[in-house]
């Protein structure tokens, strides 16, 4: 390996989507990483502890996944960007700090990549079940940002992504891997250092005295201030008002939680990343993300080659769920197929966005992949 | 005559005060002691930063005029562990209460112990969780009464210096929140102290356990605790465990060197990777 001083592996490689989302962190100039051994997503860390050392980063193997996803927190009020990474049992461990992060608006990233469950279920083998977890699992009312990646190049793509929008907005962003695109070796071409693009962490410009650590900007995100800076500035994650103190009053909660949620809810435009092929005047869309997303494209094939008119519509930000897109697209095919390695998670979104449209559910419990007939069956079903 | 500043409030966030906690609780008289000690630490504030749990002691760090952290319940040292590492720089300090750091965050005291992470932590032990009404803890004595053990507790406690001796902290004190200047002391010591000090405090709570336990009011606690208390510095901590009667063993039982996590693992990637190893920056 030959990574840049900034520790940028430029150029084309043979990965596993695992240690190219490592790849992707290290470009994104993530310096800290906590983690603890879980299948399918342990050498995500095994690369990060190799490569760490080399280009000025702290990786620390926590106690647990409650100490990983909040050691990350304290690397980012101490200056770094950071991430953690784990899979399903893990990841319900995290979920308090997903919420805290929420509140605290602690930029940084959480890679999960799922595995087969509930409870340890199947370690090695993939689903796509901890979908609603990623938007729902913490406690209270929150937005949360989370992108699906299908192939080891969106591994980087979406993890460098990751880090930026975590920056942009000041919240968690999770990146929903499946065990498929973690242990998938493909090519994966990094860039240069130069070529990418690097959301800057939006630091205070007030003088220490006058800083108001929770006054939003006109983007509703606040300007954050480094541990031992001299702003002498408290976070908690009580409900607080600007100054960071403890307010437990209604109007504090209401003023808190609508800004935490309009930071995502008012975005949602900009924070769609689908990718579409066919859709414009098809009979039925096939709405998937993630491994599944791959497993669908041979039955759309199939079923373009006997004349059907079929979309593939790609999420590659599964959250925020593209509403309006899915509303305007209601209108126009008859069905939409919602084809996932769950026993229906996703689709419920589209089924409250599809208006008349008839929504087509292909579940799947895990362990495997689709057996591409079974889509393709469904799809022929869906416009008959 | 000329008004003089209380030399404890500059470390204060005084608009802020009056603070939660009740008549009689120790956690004032701790916070006074801790403020002290840093003023004679000489450790600038703004090189302080103060991480706190969930619960009464866990409001420490919202009263404190430095970079403070109200994290979540049991979880402070391990933020504390990812913002020392991000910033090697700053003295961290993790304030909070015997529920909070040895219940549910038992797990994270025992491997920052083991790991000799350049930090201090400072228990507030009030033998109860007061925050939620006086629940049980893993420091509650035998016998002693709790909302959740109302005939007496029959679990055996941790003994809070043994236990932080024995996963490998360099400085381990415990006093009374009647001892202030021997607590002062060992704040100080603590905070200067390179590696995981470790400082508990055996603190009145009258509202939930002394008037549970017939003990009296937060005066009378203290009290008990001039009557009970054995200055024995070096004692040896399998020794000091505490029951509802009988001696509380109080004093300086550690003092000792080991290498810190960071300077462990700097010396440690400079031999095995020489001119590759690049050191974290600040």
């Amino acid at each position: 390996m030959h990574a840049d001083p900034a520790g940028v592996l430029t150029g084309a490689h043979f990965l596993d989507g695992d240690h190219a989302a490592c790849e992707g962190a290290l470009a994104a100039e993530c310096r800290f990483v906590a983690g603890y051994p879980i299948t399918p997503s342990t050498e995500v860390v095994e690369r990060i502890a190799q490569r760490f050392p080399q280009v000025g980063g702290v990786f620390i193997q926590m106690e647990d996944e409650l100490a990983s996803s909040i050691a990350i927190a304290g690397a980012v009020w101490g200056g770094k960007r950071a991430m953690t990474v784990t899979s399903g049992p893990g990841f319900s461990l995290m979920m308090e700090h997903v919420g805290f992060a929420v509140m605290t608006e602690t930029p940084c990233v959480f890679i999960n990549v799922q595995r087969g469950g509930p409870s340890t279920g199947l370690p090695t083998l993939p689903a796509q079940a901890d979908m609603m977890q990623a938007r729902w699992g913490s406690h209270g009312d929150y937005e949360i940002v989370a992108l699906s990646p299908n192939s080891p190049q969106e591994c980087f793509d979406l993890t460098f992504k990751a880090f930026n929008l975590a920056e942009q907005y000041r919240i968690p962003v999770l990146v929903m891997m499946d065990e498929c695109v973690g242990h998938m070796m493909e090519r994966v071409v990094v860039p240069r250092h130069e070529e990418l693009e690097i959301y800057p962490r939006k630091w205070t410009k007030a003088a220490p005295g006058e800083y108001l650590p929770y006054a939003p900007g006109e983007d509703l995100v606040p300007a954050m201030a480094r541990a031992g800076q001299g702003y002498r500035f408290h976070m908690t994650g009580l409900t607080h008002n600007e100054r960071g103190y403890p307010d437990m009053s209604v109007a504090a909660q209401a003023r808190l939680v609508t800004r935490l949620t309009d930071k995502i809810k008012k975005n949602a435009d900009a924070l769609q990343d689908v990718v579409e092929d066919g859709v414009e005047g098809a009979d039925a869309v096939v709405v998937c993300y993630g491994i599944t997303s791959r497993v669908a494209l041979p039955a759309i094939e199939a079923c373009r080659a006997s004349g059907l008119k079929v979309g593939w519509l790609r999420l590659r930000t599964v959250w925020p769920f593209p509403e309006r897109l899915i509303r305007d697209l209601a209108s126009r095919p008859h069905a939409f197929v919602v084809p996932e390695l769950n026993m229906g998670q996703m689709v419920r979104e589209v089924e409250r966005c599809a208006g008349a449209a008839r929504v087509v559910a292909v579940p799947h419990a895990g362990g495997t992949v689709h057996d591409p007939a079974v889509i393709e069956r469904a799809i022929r079903e869906a416009v008959r | 005559m000329s008004e003089q500043a209380n030399p404890v409030e500059r470390y204060l966030r005084s608009e802020r005060i009056p603070h939660i906690w009740c008549p009689g609780c120790g956690i004032g008289t701790t916070v006074n002691c801790f403020t002290r000690a840093i003023d004679e630490s000489g450790i600038p504030m703004d090189r302080l930063a103060v991480v706190s749990g969930i619960g009464c002691t866990g409001r420490v760090a919202g009263y404190m005029h430095v970079d403070s952290f109200h994290t979540t319940h049991g979880r402070a040292i391990p933020f504390a562990t990812g913002l020392k590492l991000a910033a090697p720089g700053m003295k961290v300090v993790v304030y909070s209460g015997d529920g909070d750091l040895f219940a549910i965050g038992g797990n994270h005291f025992i491997h920052a112990a083991r790991r000799n992470l350049d930090m201090t932590v400072v228990c507030v032990n009030n033998l109860t969780y007061g925050m939620t009404g006086g629940q049980l803890t893993p420091t509650t004595p035998e016998e002693a009464i709790a909302s959740t053990s109302p005939y007496g507790n029959f679990e055996q406690p941790f003994n809070l210096p043994y236990l932080a001796e024995s996963c490998g902290a360099v400085y381990v004190a415990r006093w009374t929140t009647y001892h202030v200047t021997h607590l002062k002391k060992a704040m100080r010591e603590a905070l200067l102290k390179k590696g995981f000090s470790f400082v508990e405090v055996i603190s009145p709570c009258p509202t939930l356990y002394g008037r549970r336990n017939r003990i009296g009011d937060g005066l009378d606690e203290v009290k008990t605790y001039k009557q009970r208390s054995v200055i024995r510095h070096g004692a040896p901590t399998n020794e000091v465990s505490l029951g509802m009667s009988g001696p509380i063993v109080v004093g300086k039982f550690v003092d000792r060197e080991r290498p810190t996590y960071q300077d462990a693992m700097d010396q440690f990637y400079s031999r095995k990777l020489g001119d590759r190893y690049a050191r974290a920056s600040q």
